[in-house]
């Protein structure tokens, strides 16, 4: 009996080490509701998933890298450069006479086809080069920051058109008072009436290519592959695994997610500007370590990610609604990183 | 009837360094052949060569009596040529069955389009072919680092005797292992050559040489200094061969 009773605490206590992470998240709504009640609400959920779609999309990217036992210090500025090269290119459409819809369209599209350049250069310069993905990508941040501020010269682009806030600003669907569905388009309703709108369009937009990626990453054989390369590299080279290639689509992959959050961060903002992920980075590496990836590589999923991704997201809009300064959450991302990292060390079975 | 595999000739420098002078053997189906020698005598580097991994300077290999070009490790196995590090070259953050298939993943199409990995299939192959070798593993969805030493030999040798294996050439399959795990380890070499496969084994340990092999070949300095049957040896004179010491008698 006594056998049966320490098993089943050791279970519990397992559990609970396991799933540290989401019973944190539940601690810090139960904290942030107790301090400002409104928090605990529908729209505080969409509002926290709507600032937190940049940490989702940079969490994701950096999760492919890491995973490989890699790191990509350049998803922040590859971003910024994104906001402006999306958003120079819309404007550029825009006045070749396209409609508003097709500009921002083919301008985005474009975009994310450049987005996979600078991943191109990395992957290659890691892969074939063996240059350290540390010296590699960090190279990388320079670069896309100083052609992001050359294109800008220090003034953010503008003249965006203003369907692009609409969309980005916009949700998925909304319910009208007389309870009647309407997709994409807010409904004009009388003085007083509230329409509930229902999932941010960028949310939706950013859960799209997560879940495709997410299923690349679980199902498919490349997605093995990166986790096998993370796990034992030589292993991998001899079991005929094509290493360079599958690096250098890790990066690739890792840059266009960057290239999307950009595009969000566009839409949402109106505006580009150099350093408009520049403190994405500690976020994104967060989100992928809070969500128990091991930075030796071979570890993490983009379930637990986006649940990191989630923790990032609730710290920085809960601190925001209890009417604490931003760079409160600097400190507090910093810190939960540290512990995850500990945790890591101190319990390397927590997440294996 | 040709030799399943043979070498000839093999020579192998490194710089001003010939690791392996000259070597050439042969070993056929369901036979053990021991490449005993000292510390760079030259075993690891001869088999590096039939494994892909080196390109020798001079020689020849032969499987079934046809000359083969090995470029590359790929080459090697698919020729069934399989080999099995001291290493093992596992990926030890991934399960049973995601390493027998390691690089080889066996898919199938979601929705008639998207290959996707077919774990169920995987798993029930993996069980397959560890019952035939007669080992078990607690889970084969636990990862290979919750894994005893023996277990993951047994998991690195069955991905090789999945692929159908012909030859299989062992590094020193037994170190860092325990005394009961040497055992079943031993065991296992035995049933595989009774499957017929033929192997080769580099080992330190003359208890594991004569358990095992059929036959066993000295290296010494990268020159083969002798080949005996175990039958008609002993453990002194394979120690002398590997020494050196019968030489210094003759002169």
């Amino acid at each position: 009996m006594t056998q049966i009773a320490v098993n089943h605490k050791n279970l519990s206590a397992e559990t609970i080490g396991k799933n540290w992470i989401t019973l944190f998240l539940v601690i810090l709504v139960i904290v942030f509701s107790l301090i400002a009640p409104a928090f605990f609400s529908i729209d505080t959920l969409q509002l926290i998933l709507f600032n937190g779609t940049e940490v989702f999309l940079l969490g994701a990217a950096e999760l492919f890298v890491i995973i490989t036992g890699g790191i990509d210090l350049s998803v922040g500025f590859v971003m910024g450069f994104s906001t402006i090269m999306s958003s120079k290119l819309i404007v550029i459409f825009q006045g070749f006479g396209l409609p508003p819809f097709m500009s921002i369209l083919s301008g985005s599209l474009i975009m994310l086809v450049i987005g996979l350049l600078p991943g191109l250069v990395n992957g290659w310069l890691v892969a074939y080069l063996r240059v350290p993905a540390f010296i590699a990508t960090f190279s990388m941040l320079g670069i896309t920051h100083g052609i992001s501020e050359l294109m800008t010269q220090g003034v953010p682009t503008k003249n965006l058109p203003s369907l692009a806030g609409i969309i980005g600003n916009g949700s998925f669907l909304y319910i009208s008072p007389d309870r009647k569905i309407h997709f994409f388009t807010r409904p004009q309703v009388a003085r007083g009436q509230v329409v509930v709108s229902i999932l941010p369009n960028m949310v939706v937009f950013a859960f799209i290519f997560i879940l495709i990626f997410s299923f690349l990453l679980s199902k498919t054989k490349f997605g093995r592959h990166l986790y096998a390369i993370g796990g034992n590299i030589d292993a991998a080279i001899r079991s005929g695994i094509n290493v360079k290639k599958d690096l250098l689509k890790a990066y690739m992959i890792s840059s266009f997610f960057a290239s999307l959050a950009g595009i969000s961060y566009v839409m949402k903002y109106i505006t580009g500007k150099p350093d408009a992920g520049a403190d994405l980075l500690l976020d994104s590496i967060a989100a992928v370590v809070i969500g128990g990836a091991s930075m030796a590589g071979g570890s993490g999923t983009m379930g637990r990610t986006i649940l990191g991704a989630l923790v990032i997201a609730v710290v920085q809009t809960g601190l925001r609604i209890i009417g604490m300064q931003t760079f409160m959450t600097y400190i507090l991302v910093g810190s939960i990183l540290i512990i995850a990292v500990i945790l890591d060390q101190v319990f390397p079975n927590l997440n294996r | 009837m040709p030799h399943i595999l043979e070498v000839k000739n093999i020579t192998k420098r490194f710089g001003g360094l010939t690791a392996v002078d000259d070597v050439g053997f042969y070993v056929d189906h369901g036979e053990v052949v021991a490449l005993v020698g000292d510390n760079g005598a030259g075993k690891s580097t001869l088999i590096k060569v039939i494994s892909g991994v080196y390109k020798p300077d001079a020689g020849e290999i032969f499987l079934n009596g046809s000359k083969i070009h090995i470029e590359s490790p790929i080459d090697a196995i698919n020729y069934g040529i399989e080999t099995i590090y001291q290493d093992l070259a596992l990926a030890e953050n991934l399960d049973v069955p995601s390493n027998i298939f390691l690089g080889r993943e066996i898919t199938k199409k979601k929705a008639g389009l998207i290959p996707v990995i077919h774990q169920e299939y995987m798993l029930e192959e993996s069980r397959k072919v560890l019952d035939r070798l007669d080992i078990e593993i607690p889970s084969f969805k636990s990862n290979i680092r919750n894994l005893s030493g023996g277990q993951r030999q047994a998991v690195a040798i069955s991905r090789s005797i999945y692929w159908n294996a012909q030859v299989l050439i062992m590094d020193e399959p037994t170190a860092a292992l325990g005394i009961s795990e040497q055992k079943k380890v031993l065991e296992l070499v035995s049933s595989l050559r009774k499957q017929g496969i033929a192997i080769i084994i580099i080992s330190h340990q003359m208890y594991d040489v004569f358990s095992v092999a059929d036959r066993i070949i000295v290296m010494r300095r990268g020159i083969k200094a002798g080949e005996r049957l175990v039958k008609e040896t002993t453990s002194e004179e394979i120690v002398s061969l590997i020494v050196g010491a019968e030489t210094v008698e003759k002169k």
